[in-house]
């Protein structure tokens, strides 16, 4: 059970109280009618699900109704913060990964998980990527 | 492979049950593969089985971070049907039906396949229309399905409160006999062990962390037991896949989310079909070992961990007891979540992407257990032609861009 902290009624609520709305902050292409099949469809239909930081939209349904935003972990789903509608994030998953990385060089003894772990290998850096795949 | 039977099974009781064969070997990765199928869930190995029967390409490798089955495969809640709206998802739901039908003569596997039937209830004038709209769609698709009124599923359910005096009385139902349950691990296992028998390596504990990608090619895959080459790779990660995606450099359309199932304490047999409802939104039926098997909507928001909330049991429970107030008191004795990859128009995904030879089997959501050996079945043809199967076509990843949708949001009755 989630313990929400709404900005706006500057109190912890219960979850039951919350409705989840999606990633938050997508801008509505500014002249919808001189979008590309590509770049509408991306609007409509692709959204951001990361293994990790999250930023979405929240409504907080039988309290205030208004919607605002909720930074959250989704493995650990521990909320790191929430903030107004027009607001900005401050915690982001390059401050998750600074925070990981003290915590890790903290612990001498600790595996060496990092670098290995995740190797996200775009499309666009193939010839690189390939490269460095066949050094490894 | 050691076939088994029911006089094998004498034959072994007589030896005490000490001889039996392994399932499946615990081969180390070859170099390379002429395929690598990413995810050892039902989709990946009923991918790889059908590779090695149907399209005679055996240097195959399913290569799965956990256990085989641990997924989706075996969290779901089993129920298999087709009685989809749209012919597209018609056709890719019957087909898999066609095949449950024979499924546990072709594997020599007992999956428990059993044809009880399915209700999905209507509690509204709109729920109905809607109810009718769907079966007469599915009987010009040749899909069995009939419209009941109250009467009707109170005659099939007889414990179900059917009465006037429900707080969302049932007006009615659709039917389809053909549809029921299987035993959903005995499907990765039973998959499992012929795909090995025709020499597939299932690689356990191997998990993907990249892909090696030349010229817009696929080259290879790394993992933590080092690289695997291959020209052709299938991911069949379910709610994982936005992330093997992204390790591609790719962006798919899916958003994962938890799902939750229950089990109660086992009970005499009581219940011998399964009711699903859209409207009160919950679903049951009863496992062959007497526990009730329970399961409704998902956590709303995104989540990679494999539980959910305490307010979405709440709610399923609530939705169970109004259709079943004689299972007010039964004590729940397990609950536990997967991580569902749910599509904007509830279809699958079945798509070759940007990269050549790189596949995505996914977008299943809260429904692809009952798709398991069709969509294994046309994703190994679309793998060995290197041309999307005609029944996978119309899931391209290309339709969010075309606009060619296939909207089965609420058409299909609930979406599991
Ligand atoms: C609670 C619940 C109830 C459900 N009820 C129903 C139902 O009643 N009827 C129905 O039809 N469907 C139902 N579903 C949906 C159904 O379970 C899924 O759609 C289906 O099982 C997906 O199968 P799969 O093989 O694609 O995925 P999975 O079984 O999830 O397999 C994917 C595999 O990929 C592996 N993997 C992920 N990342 C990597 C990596 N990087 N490297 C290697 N391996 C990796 C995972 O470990 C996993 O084993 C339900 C799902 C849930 C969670
Ligand atoms: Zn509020």
């Amino acid at each position: 059970m989630f313990h929400i902290y709404c900005p706006y009624c500057e109190e912890h609520r219960e979850e039951e109280e919350f409705h989840p709305k999606g990633q938050a902050h997508i801008a509505r292409p500014e002249d919808p009618d001189a979008c590309s099949d590509e770049a509408w469809g991306d609007y409509l239909f692709f959204r951001d699900n990361p293994r990790g930081i999250h930023h979405e939209m929240w409504l907080h349904a039988v309290g205030c109704r208004k919607f605002f935003n909720i930074t959250r972990h989704t493995v650990s789903y521990e909320i790191l913060e929430t903030y107004k509608m027009g607001e900005q994030p401050t915690v982001g998953a390059e401050h998750l990964a600074r925070e990981e990385k003290t915590a890790r060089e903290g612990k001498t003894d600790s595996v060496q998980v990092a670098e290995g772990g995740q190797q996200a290998v775009g499309a666009s850096d193939a010839a690189l990527a390939s490269v460095k795949g066949a050094q490894a | 492979m050691q076939r088994y039977s029911g006089f094998g099974l004498v034959k072994h009781a007589l030896r005490h049950h000490e001889d039996w064969q392994r399932q499946w070997r615990n081969p180390t990765p070859k170099p390379g593969y002429d395929v690598i199928i990413v995810g050892g869930g039902g989709h990946g190995l009923a991918t790889a089985y059908y590779l090695a029967k149907e399209h005679g390409i055996t240097n195959v490798a399913v290569l799965e971070k956990g256990w085989l089955g641990g997924g989706n495969t075996a969290r779901n809640t089993t129920i298999v049907r087709s009685n989809y709206l749209w012919d597209e998802s018609a056709a890719l739901y019957e087909h898999a039906m066609k095949h449950w039908e024979g499924l546990s003569q072709e594997l020599n596997y007992n999956v428990m396949f059993s044809q009880r039937g399915v209700l999905n209830l209507g509690h509204t004038l709109q729920d109905m229309r809607d109810i009718q709209r769907r079966v007469n769609a599915n009987r010009l698709n040749g899909i069995d399905g009939e419209v009941l009124d109250a009467e009707g599923v109170q005659s099939l359910v007889p414990i179900m409160d059917c009465s006037k005096r429900a707080r969302y009385p049932v007006m009615g139902a659709s039917w389809q006999p053909r549809a029921g349950v299987a035993r959903h691990d005995a499907v990765a296992w039973g998959y499992a062990r012929a795909a090995d028998a025709l020499g597939v390596d299932l690689l356990q504990n191997t998990e993907v962390t990249g892909f090696k990608i030349r010229d817009g090619r696929i080259l290879g895959v790394h993992t933590n037991r080092g690289d695997i080459e291959a020209k052709t790779v299938g991911c069949v990660t379910a709610g994982n896949s936005s992330v093997l995606a992204g390790m591609a450099g790719l962006n798919l359309p899916l958003e994962s989310h938890p799902l939750q199932a229950l089990v109660s304490e086992p009970l005499k047999p009581v219940l011998d079909t399964v009711v699903m409802s859209n409207h009160v939104h919950g679903y049951i039926s009863q496992s062959d070992k007497g526990d009730l098997v329970i399961g409704a909507g998902i956590d709303g928001y995104n989540g990679y961990g494999q539980r959910g909330s305490y307010p979405t049991v709440e709610h399923t429970l609530q939705a169970i007891v109004e259709m079943f107030p004689i299972f007010s008191r039964v004590r729940m004795n397990r609950q536990w979540g997967g991580i569902v990859d749910t599509c904007p128009d509830a279809c699958p995904i079945l798509s070759k992407t940007k990269v050549k030879g790189l596949y995505f089997n996914c977008g299943w959501g809260t429904g692809g257990f009952k798709a398991t050996p069709g969509s294994g079945h046309v994703f190994a043809a679309s793998l060995a032609k290197g041309e999307m199967h005609p029944i996978a076509a119309p899931f391209s990843i290309d339709r969010f861009h075309s606009g060619a949708l296939i909207d089965e949001h609420g058409a299909a009755g609930v979406a599991h």
